[in-house]
């Protein structure tokens, strides 16, 4: 029992921590829903590009005295706009378009970093300062994830009918360009809101775990949310815990987590994990929309 | 799998000597998923015909075809062509396999040429530089679909009925004795429709086996003089005055087919008292001319 | 104007253009394939998932590729477990898979930092680069580039129509494993010259850049090859004078490469486009 005491109620003492284990929150909650939704749509790799592309935007704020934040805002968006326009007027596939346009300004933006700024915070950005974030940081980050969880949350019909029958959503009435752009800013703002958590190189796993393991056990779409965002915001504070003991980065302590728990759900999910499979039970299974 | 004919050695095997043949024999498919294809399905073919493959979507032809061209395994039966199993007829280059349209990535950068040149590859050596023959064939597979001019273009470019005929070419130029031709008249204009029909004509003339699935019924009695009817089975396999009746397709579509019954007085203003049935899949409707309908020649004419 | 050709003389530099140049050509070839079909997850996949390998591999002293080819057989075995058990979509079961992988790399690093250079990891360093890890990657790129001049014919085939592959008697899968083997080994190559991140470029840029050039697979080969070759040695000479970020420049370049051709390519260019499109509304 004091072993769980000293583990996480000790180093709560510190400032430090407090706002550490706000921001994993708040990352965690809004990284969780808008992964719920790139899961169904099969958005990995977009959640993968815009990650990486909001480095350019960050260098570039920098160089401006801009705020960081709006600065990959920027960024994200411009990359899923020229990935549209370059897949629009050619026939190259727009899985290849996507990795071109990440890397390309991944690439450039590493190319002006080094022109600019010492090393420390590069690998801030790259691999996320959980335990070093500042009260102003902490502002930011709940200012971004709250508009973004709010919109989300609002919305979140619109989005989903959007996910699994855009024709239908078509169909409906609903303005299908605006809630596919609308979902990209969205997931631009998350990914901005979890820089500082896990830094641009995690991101994505942030976008993709929470709502695969929802996925694998519930059935209805409230539940995934409910499921992922639990499994989000459980991870990033026990993560962000254990990484302060063994005194290591905290973003890999974090997604390493949220993998186990994965791993879990695979293994014991009451109706579709392995266990239940192995024993003779053969359910129903969810089945993800077809890809759009 | 027992070879049909005796011990032959190898040369006997070259290609113009090989007597195109088709044996399926009890052949049951199972998906690992658990659904089961095919079912017990058993027919024979042999060279100088053409065969309807007839069948609704998901009854089993496109498992079929996989099941010839050694995509799937039977969990049991077996495909014997030519006598040999599947995979030594396929290294023979025996089989060719025109696709449908849907499953062509028409963006691939390829010329018309490139495609046709690739049926050749079976023929090629470890290096696959195309030998003189190889061109000649390829050039005589072009002139024989009308495609001699097109060589050099991107296969996107083409019209739907150009690019049915450049993967005609390829089967062609693979000297393939059986031609499986998948949905061949999907999309294509009239004119290339009768050039194809000529064409697999020609061949069954020179003695290949011709197996083309097609739910264009309509045309099946005009120039395929086998069919096979499949529903998860063979329902019936045989000549296709004999096989393709009305009953039998209405076995072996069930309910899917569109039914107009007019008969009598309705109909026309004759003695003629057949009744006519049309079935259609939504292509091209087989008409049949059947049993006379209920004697209506006491009641008045009706005015059309 | 004689500082320009500085790099040269130093030993260091030409052994970092050559490797470069080796492995860009090499991964230029493969990108031909992977671009047509669109595998850029798959490809940046596999750049993330061999880093906790080589950071294992540089920790106990063995040679770095082999590290980071155990890692990836490791991680493709665990997608394939994975796919066969769920419903989950392919895109998010790599996307789990590889990010797990990398983030264990990650903290390995983190862990015992003394033992390996992260940035090298994740952003090469081939300018740096040891004999014997420059050793490991001639070799492998040279073998690749072997395997592919004899094969690449009969993978076009089988990533083009995989039913007639199989009708002139070629095995799709065991040309499928082979194509995934020698990417899963080029982009271990690769690793040395742009890092973990951004090895993805290396293996689908060069190829979309040929395939606004022309319509004939042979010559996409070709001048994918040429521009892989070139732009990966000109980034490394380039990268002398920047004083690092050797990958960064590297992939800047073909990307500029690639929006050059997007605009200008003089049949599937944007430009040629345009011009087509006015022609047609200029007709009488």
């Amino acid at each position: 029992m004091s072993a769980l005491w000293s583990f996480f109620v000790e180093p709560f003492a510190y400032d430090f921590m407090q706002r550490a284990v706000l921001v994993a929150v708040l990352v965690g909650a809004v990284s969780a829903a808008l992964s719920c939704f790139l899961v169904l749509k099969g958005w990995s790799l977009m959640g993968d590009a815009i990650s990486h592309a909001v480095l350019p935007g960050i260098v570039l704020a920098f160089l401006l005295g801009l705020p960081l934040a709006l600065g990959a805002f920027a960024a994200g968006l411009f990359s899923a706009l020229a990935t549209g326009y370059l897949k629009e007027h050619s026939r190259v596939k727009e899985d290849t378009v996507l990795g071109i346009v990440f890397s390309g300004m991944f690439a450039v933006g590493l190319v002006m970093f080094v022109k600019v700024e010492t090393e420390q915070h590069l690998t801030h950005i790259l691999f996320g300062n959980m335990l070093g974030v500042t009260a102003a940081d902490v502002l930011e980050t709940a200012i971004v994830a709250g508009i973004t969880l709010l919109v989300v949350l609002l919305k979140r019909r619109d989005f989903v009918l959007y996910a699994f029958d855009p024709q239908q959503a078509r169909v409906m009435g609903l303005n299908v360009r605006l809630l596919h752009y609308g979902l990209l800013v969205l997931l631009s703002l998350t990914v901005v809101a979890s820089l500082q958590a896990v830094g641009i190189i995690l991101v994505v796993a942030m976008l993709i775990a929470p709502g695969a393991t929802g996925f694998l056990v519930t059935r209805t779409f409230g539940r995934m949310l409910a499921v992922a965002m639990a499994v989000a915001i459980g991870s990033s504070l026990l993560g962000t815990f254990v990484s302060f003991h063994i005194d290591a980065a905290t973003g890999p302590c974090i997604v390493l987590i949220q993998t186990a728990v994965f791993l879990l759900a695979l293994f014991f999910a009451p109706r579709t994990g392995l266990l239940m499979r192995r024993l003779g039970h053969v359910p129903e299974l969810p089945s993800a929309p077809s890809r759009q | 799998m027992t070879r049909l004919s005796p011990e032959v050695p190898d040369e006997a095997w070259r290609l113009d000597r090989v007597r195109p043949a088709l044996e399926v024999n009890d052949v049951t498919v199972a998906y690992p998923n658990g659904t089961v294809a095919l079912r017990n399905a058993s027919f024979r073919l042999a060279g100088g015909t053409i065969a309807g493959l007839v069948g609704v979507n998901g009854s089993g032809k496109s498992t079929l075809f996989k099941a010839i061209m050694g995509f799937v395994t039977p969990a049991r039966g077996s495909v014997g062509i030519a006598g040999m199993a599947v995979p030594e007829a396929l290294k023979r280059s025996l089989v060719s396999y025109v696709p449908q349209s849907e499953e062509v990535d028409w963006d691939f950068p390829v010329l018309v040429e490139d495609v046709v040149t690739m049926g050749r590859y079976g023929h090629m050596g470890f290096f696959r530089i195309p030998s003189a023959r190889d061109k000649q064939l390829v050039a005589e597979a072009l002139e024989r679909v009308g495609m001699s001019d097109f060589r050099k273009r991107q296969i996107g470019e083409l019209s739907g009925g150009q690019k049915k005929r450049v993967f005609l070419a390829r089967a062609l130029a693979q000297e393939g004795r059986i031609i499986l031709l998948d949905e061949p008249f999907t999309g294509v204009d009239v004119k290339t429709e009768q050039a194809i029909v000529e064409l697999l004509r020609e061949l069954r003339a020179s003695g290949h086996l011709v197996l083309v699935s097609t739910h264009n019924l309509g045309s099946v009695p005009e120039f395929c003089d086998q069919v096979v009817l499949v529903n998860r089975t063979i329902l019936a396999a045989g000549p296709t005055a004999e096989v393709f009746t009305q009953a039998n397709l209405e076995r072996a579509f069930g309910g899917v087919l569109r039914h107009f019954h007019l008969e009598g007085a309705d109909l026309h203003d004759d003695s003629d008292r057949r009744r006519v049935t049309v079935l259609t899949d939504d292509e091209r409707p087989v008409v049949f001319y059947g049993e006379p309908g209920p004697d209506r020649s006491d009641e008045p004419e009706r005015d059309r | 104007m004689i500082e320009l050709l500085a790099p040269f003389e130093y030993d260091y530099m030409v052994k970092a253009m050559w490797v470069s140049g080796l492995v860009g050509a090499v991964c230029a070839f493969l990108s031909a394939y992977l671009m047509l079909k669109g595998w850029s997850l798959v490809g940046d996949a596999l750049g993330h998932a061999v880093v906790p390998g080589v950071a294992g591999a540089y920790m106990l002293g063995l040679p770095y590729s082999v590290g980071a080819f155990f890692a990836g057989i490791l991680a493709a075995l665990s997608m394939v477990l994975v796919r066969q058990r769920t419903k989950l979509r392919e895109d998010a079961i790599i996307g789990i898979i590889f990010t797990s992988f990398f983030a264990l790399g990650l903290l390995m690093v983190s862990l015992w930092p003394a033992s390996v250079n992260i940035q090298s990891i994740i952003m090469g360093n081939v300018l740096g680069i040891s004999d014997a890890d420059a050793l490991q990657v001639v070799i492998i790129a040279l073998v690749s580039l072997a395997i592919l001049i004899l094969k690449w014919q009969d993978l076009m085939l089988v990533f083009f129509d995989e039913s007639h592959a199989r009708t002139v008697g070629l095995n799709p899968l065991m040309l499928q494993v082979l194509f995934f083997t020698l990417l899963a080994a080029c982009i271990v190559a690769a690793l040395q010259t742009v890092g973990a991140i951004l090895v993805i470029a290396m293996v689908i840029t060069p190829g979309a850049t040929a395939y606004l050039l022309t319509d004939r697979f042979r010559t996409l080969l070709l001048l994918s090859v040429g521009f892989g070759a070139v732009t990966a040695a000109s980034g490394a000479y380039i990268s002398f004078f920047l004083d690092g970020a050797t990958g960064g420049v590297i992939v800047s370049l073909q990307t500029a490469l690639f929006l050059l051709a997007f605009f200008l390519a003089p049949k599937h260019g944007r430009l040629a486009a345009r011009r087509r499109a006015t022609e047609v509304e200029e007709l009488p």
